[in-house]
């Protein structure tokens, strides 16, 4: 497969601060790649980076082989859908859709053709003709799409393209966006924050903290193989104890962190075979599952999901321990 | 109680619109008085008479065609200059910024003969007198104020991702500029026009001083006008100098009432 988006050792600083430290990823071709992370980690800025907005102090962005690293936005084969949408009141939708056509100084049919073609794609034929501002959320951010997507880019580059949405539309349009990327089989960079938006679209993701990204991997991946404790506590929820957590016991271990995830702590009856004894300190209902809360090995707190009839509060229970990452510095060791 | 506060307030109301309408009210009638003169409570007769004295002036003509050339050409000029002062405050940050600003507005703050006197003996040297270009030196001078302010407060109103986002689309910055910035910052820049054109249009001061007797303007011509003849012809006079002004304002009304206006005049 060849390489739809190359960064390569990409380097940023703003006021004298490192906002993204030396960073590279490769996305392939028809590949839709998340950027993953808390607000302040340099996501955003490696995407202004990849479309022209921000020059990188080093590194390179190359786009389907080109270095592009020198070029102004306006000769990037990239699109963006922002934030805000970012879309133009005094233009009706066709024309905000039309502009980068328009700009590029296709003939006239041809505008018409792929504008109509595209607005059927992102199903908003009906608002052709309306002002950005006398439509909905949801159809100002297809708008933003359809923008982005007539323009054919070689990369399309997507930041929190669902954060100024509300929460029911939100799962509706995510689906529909993967649907598209897939289709047209276009290279995709997406940033958000959020960790479901992440694991919902993406093939892989790259988590980033402080300029760096910790690591890449698919969504599946991601979870259940976490590289550094950053991964493990940012993506899902997480047990963590300081020393060596083993399922048989604790041992003290100075700088060791050991971690578990909810799902491998399993909640038994009291005495069972080879697992530890644990009162029952909170039990939180979720609706189709309960979080419980055991206390076991004197004072070690650990979340467990039940699915089935969850204990009550002050039951005394055994707890079996699954899988244990263990992290010293941050980092994942045996 | 209540109603008494309310007639109260009515009353003020009632008093406040006669002491602003009340002398447009015997402006306008006395343009068209015969003769009016004190004791008599009411004109002798009505007439069209003093209309077509002023009208039939041939330096009024004169007088009206410089006063639209020097208007229209100061708003040109004036837009020309400013515009891209503006574009700079509100999208740079450079040394001196907000001092330049502030300053740009001072001007207006000291008497305006004052002004004129020092920027008369400039002008002698300069030889800039009875000129053109001095009038219209002038002139703009006046405008400036309205030309940087409003349209600089409008362009920082344009959000700097939909410039990115034409930018993005392929659009350099030259067309970004005209194809997004100047059309959502267009209203303001209507109005500061307009207030430019009124300013300029309005302006006899600084004319007189520098463009008399050859150049001169509306508000100029009054001048004289009113020296030579009864006070009937001014009001003639007063009537055709407020008519454009009125208008043009009531034009912009929106624009004024929604708050562009005031939002041009904020310091950020």
């Amino acid at each position: 497969m060849t390489t739809g988006l190359q960064l390569e050792g990409l380097h940023k600083e703003l006021g004298g601060r490192t906002i993204v430290e030396n960073l590279s990823l490769d996305v392939a071709t028809g590949e839709l790649v998340c950027l993953l992370g808390p607000s302040g980690c340099g996501k955003t800025t490696t995407l202004r980076m990849i479309a022209g907005f921000l020059e990188p102090e080093s590194g390179r962005v190359v786009v389907a082989g080109h270095d592009v690293t020198s070029l102004p936005p306006e000769k990037r084969p990239s699109a963006m859908v922002f934030q805000n949408y970012a879309l133009w009141p005094h233009m009706t939708v066709t024309k905000n859709v039309a502009f980068p056509l328009r700009l590029a100084k296709r003939p006239r049919a041809e505008i018409a053709e792929r504008v109509a073609k595209v607005l059927e794609l992102v199903n908003l034929t009906h608002h052709k003709d309306s002002r950005p501002g006398r439509i909905s959320g949801g159809e100002q951010q297809r708008t933003a799409l359809a923008r982005a997507l007539v323009q054919e880019p070689a990369v399309l580059l997507l930041d929190e393209p669902l954060s100024n949405l509300d929460a029911k539309l939100r799962v509706r349009v995510r689906e529909d966006i993967r649907e598209i990327q897939q289709r047209l089989g276009i290279t995709t960079v997406m940033v958000t924050h959020d960790q479901d938006e992440a694991m919902a679209m993406a093939d892989r993701i790259a988590v980033m903290n402080d300029g760096r990204i910790e690591q890449v991997s698919s969504p599946q991946e991601l979870y259940s193989d976490p590289q550094t404790e950053f991964v493990a506590t940012f993506v899902g929820s997480l047990n963590k104890v300081e020393g060596r957590l083993e399922p048989h016991g604790l041992t003290p271990e100075a700088g060791l962190t050991s971690a578990i995830r909810p799902e491998a702590v399993a909640v038994v009856p009291a005495s069972s075979d080879g697992a530890l004894d644990a009162e029952v300190v909170r039990v939180t209902p979720h609706g189709h599952f309960a979080e419980v809360k055991v206390k076991t090995l004197g004072e070690v707190e650990l979340v467990s999901f039940v699915t089935g009839p969850p204990p009550a509060e002050g039951d005394q229970v055994g707890v079996r321990l699954g899988e244990v990452w263990r992290f010293r510095d941050g980092k994942r060791v045996r | 109680m209540r109603t008494l506060v309310k007639v109260l307030i009515s009353l003020f109301m009632f008093l406040l619109a006669v002491f602003i309408v009340g002398p447009l009210v015997w402006l306008a009638s006395r343009a068209f008085a015969a003769e009016w003169r004190y004791p008599d409570l009411w004109p002798t007769g009505f007439t069209l008479r003093w209309w077509r004295v002023v009208v039939d002036d041939p330096m009024v003509v004169v007088a009206l065609q410089n006063s639209a050339t020097f208007a229209s050409l100061t708003v040109l000029i004036s837009a020309a200059i400013c515009l891209p002062a503006a574009y700079a405050f509100s999208r740079y940050q450079f040394p001196g910024r907000r001092f330049m600003l502030v300053a740009l507005f001072a001007v207006n703050a000291f008497p305006k003969m004052g002004l004129f006197v020092a920027l008369a003996s400039l002008f002698y040297a300069l030889q800039l007198m009875q000129t053109v270009l001095g009038v219209l030196i002038v002139h703009v001078l006046g405008t400036v104020v309205f030309m940087t302010w409003i349209p600089a407060a409008a362009f920082s109103a344009v959000p700097r991702s939909l410039e990115e986002a034409a930018r993005d689309a392929g659009a350099g910055p030259f067309r970004v500029f005209w194809s997004v910035t100047l059309p959502m910052a267009l209203p303001a820049i209507l109005v500061a026009a307009i207030m430019s054109f009124i300013a300029s249009w309005d302006e006899a001061q600084g004319t007189y001083l520098v463009g008399a007797p050859d150049y001169m303007t509306m508000p100029t011509q009054m001048y004289s006008l009113v020296l030579n003849y009864p006070s009937q012809v001014s009001a003639v006079f007063s009537i055709l100098l407020s008519v454009p002004s009125a208008g043009l304002l009531l034009l912009v009304r929106k624009q004024i009432m929604g708050g562009q206006l005031a939002e041009g005049f904020q310091i950020k």
